[in-house]
């Protein structure tokens, strides 16, 4: 008898859980994305589907701005972690958690407090871009705030830990002796890295792309703060709508739509790779 | 081609010294290995864990560059040369297959690296899953194959090459004793199939004995013996060696006489003895070992001119085909008998009983003589 209970009180605290912060506040955006009114006025559920079209058509620039820079800052990412995670797990020898450590100090660190120090550091006349200005290595007007590099450059920074991370483990996980066994079948250091070592650590690649690109593509600070009118994301319009403007069903119908997005484009970055080998990598 | 002269040698060592350093500490791992592997060999490097068996290997195989010396592949220095351009073969003792790929994908491997026509390719992989008994398996993965299957699979991986000489870390180390044994019979039978060389990793003796053409082994880093699994058992050239290879008898004794080419240690009375050595001189000591086989054990004094000596039965442990006895010689020595149970035998002592145990002079070896 308690042997049959017991998964179902392992799971009891996280499904608790999960209902109360997860379930019920969905569903309840969900019922506030379909209804009509104001603040003064009240809400009144009408099944208002409009929210969406019009969400929709006034926004949609700022939605493939979001999954654009998303996408940027998750190839970014890719870009920087793959690497440092190769060298720490393959070269570092015994120091890789000091060096592992080393990578991730930055994110001890509050996350608005690390995008507003990039803005000291990118400023028009801050210690990188005033120095370069006053020695005439640089235009006056040259600038970065405000750019599209520097709000992917912002989010690539942020959420690297979620890609340096996994990739770290699944290069970890792959057996030394294979990289020889590869080497021992005439395989040259690149072709050893291309058939063993990178299909070996693509689940980890997956796990970081999803765990970035997701947030990455949703996030609204470093656009406020890197950013300018020209970089808004989706993310800084459901803030203003929400806590601005107090429109709660235009702001959850757009939170709506970008779940949305993003459920899709996850499907089908999943159905790319193919299903049963992502769904084996989660296994492992 | 005798035993130990080697016509063309596939692997020659020459000076082998490695050193590793850890913790600030310089240890020596390989403290001079010089060895002459011959074609078509199944040579073996015997030896306990940790005395430099598997560097020795790397080091062949290219995955470690020797700190001194020299390895040679049939004459050619390849010392410095990274292992994908080295024509030999490594067998894992964690077979280090690719998880990713099926056994066909597996075993092609090395072929397709090497630019291998398609065709042949297949023909190739095919064939040798024939003769390693892994047929119609083509399309599994590794994590789908019993232990036994994913060592055959590492087997073919590395002979599709045809490579000059096949490397074996301790291929069969993690498999159970009755798919081990059936495997020796296996890698033998797959060994003259094929005619490449076999240089084979073990720790285990028996292994060593019954399935090598020429054994090295080794302790601490050096080759203590060098030769053929006979010459070995019955001829341990050191104390170590002796003790390593199956169970030995060491007893010692003072050189009292010379006879033609043999030393003989008088014990007094009836018992001496007698032991081919030519380098001893009268007067000193003089170590030696028989093998518990070929002491011959009875209640009435033996004849003729063998080695005797008395003893008293310590203790009787019965085997079911053999009996062992341990008996404690009138010089002290603790010495281990075999005798084989025939049909009709009893015991022939028990506990406690006083008894003569005799041996031809030419079973027992001179340590250093
Ligand atoms: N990479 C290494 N770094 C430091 N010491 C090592 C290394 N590889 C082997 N050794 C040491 O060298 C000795 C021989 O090891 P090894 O060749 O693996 O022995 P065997 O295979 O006979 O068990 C051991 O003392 C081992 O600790
Ligand atoms: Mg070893």
């Amino acid at each position: 008898m308690r042997r049959r209970l017991t998964p179902y009180l392992l799971i009891l605290p996280g499904g608790l859980w999960l209902t109360a912060f997860f379930a019920v506040p969905l569903i309840m955006m969900l019922s506030f994305s379909l209804m009509e009114g104001n603040l003064i006025d009240g809400f009144a559920f009408t099944f208002h589907w409009q929210n969406y079209t019009e969400g929709l058509s006034t926004y949609g620039d700022k939605f493939v701005r979001s999954l654009w820079y998303g996408l940027l800052a998750t190839v970014a990412c890719i870009l920087i972690a793959y690497p440092a995670a190769y060298w720490i797990a393959f070269k570092a020898g015994r120091n890789k958690s000091t060096y592992l450590f080393l990578l991730l100090l930055p994110f001890f660190v509050s996350f608005i407090l690390r995008t507003v120090s990039w803005k000291f550091v990118l400023a028009d006349d801050g210690i990188f871009l005033g120095t370069f200005k006053d020695w005439g290595l640089l235009n006056e007007d040259f600038h970065v705030l405000g750019t599209t590099f520097a709000v992917v450059a912002g989010l690539a920074y942020n959420f690297l830990p979620f890609m340096v991370l996994p990739i770290y483990v699944a290069l970890e996980r792959v057996d030394a002796r294979l990289l020889e066994a590869a080497r021992d079948l005439y395989a040259s250091r690149v072709q050893t890295f291309l058939r063993v070592v990178l299909p070996l650590s693509l689940p980890g690649v997956f796990a970081g792309v999803v765990m970035t690109f997701i947030p990455a593509s949703a996030d609204y600070v470093n656009a406020d703060v890197l950013g300018g009118s020209g970089n808004v994301m989706i993310g800084n319009v459901i803030y203003l709508e929400y806590f601005n403007n107090s429109n709660y069903p235009t702001a959850s119908a757009l939170s709506f739509t970008l779940m949305g997005a993003l459920l899709v484009g996850i499907f089908l970055y999943a159905r790319l790779l193919g299903t049963k080998d992502v769904l084996e990598a989660a296994g492992r | 081609m005798t035993e130990n002269q080697v016509v063309l040698p596939a692997i020659e060592l020459v000076s082998l010294v490695k050193e590793f350093t850890a913790h600030g500490e310089t240890v020596q791992a390989v403290k001079g290995v010089d060895l002459r592997i011959g074609e078509g060999e199944f040579f073996s490097l015997l030896g306990p864990s940790g005395c430099g068996k598997t560097t020795t290997m790397r080091m062949i195989a290219g995955f470690d560059e020797p700190t001194s010396g020299e390895v040679h592949l049939h004459g050619e220095n390849v010392t410095g040369v990274p292992p994908n351009r080295r024509d030999v073969n490594m067998v894992f003792q964690s077979y280090a297959l690719f998880p990713h790929m099926s056994v066909a994908e597996n075993v092609a491997f090395g072929l397709r690296r090497k630019g291998v026509a398609k065709d042949e390719v297949t023909r190739r992989v095919g064939e040798i899953l024939e003769i390693v008994g892994l047929g119609g398996r083509e399309k599994r993965r590794p994590g789908e194959l019993s232990g036994g299957q994913q060592q055959r699979v590492a087997l073919a991986r590395a002979l599709v090459n045809n490579p000059r000489a096949l490397l074996l870390d301790e291929p069969l180390a993690a498999l159970d004793l009755k798919l081990r044994q059936t495997m020796q019979v296996e890698l033998k039978r797959i060994q003259r199939e094929v005619g490449i060389t076999f240089v084979f990793v073990t720790h285990d003796q028996g292994e060593a004995l019954t399935m090598s053409d020429r054994i090295a082994v080794m302790n601490d880093g050096r080759v203590e013996q060098l030769g053929s699994p006979r010459e070995i058992y019955e001829h341990p050239a050191s104390k170590f060696v002796a003790g390593f290879i199956g169970t030995s008898n060491l007893l010692s004794g003072t050189v009292t006489e010379l006879r033609d080419g043999a030393a003989v240690i008088g014990l007094g009375g009836d018992e001496r003895i007698v032991v081919p050595a030519r380098t001893t001189k009268v007067g000193s000591e003089l170590e030696l070992t028989v093998r518990p086989e070929k002491i011959d054990m009875r209640t009435e004094e033996p004849d003729g001119g063998r080695s005797r000596v008395r003893g008293t039965v310590t203790e009787v442990i019965y085997l079911g085909t053999s009996t062992n006895y341990n008996v404690r010689t009138s010089t002290g020595a603790e010495v281990v008998v075999f005798t084989q149970n025939a049909s009709n035998a009893n015991d022939i002592a028990v506990r406690g009983d006083s008894v003569w145990l005799s041996w031809e002079p030419r079973h027992s070896y001179a340590i250093g003589a």
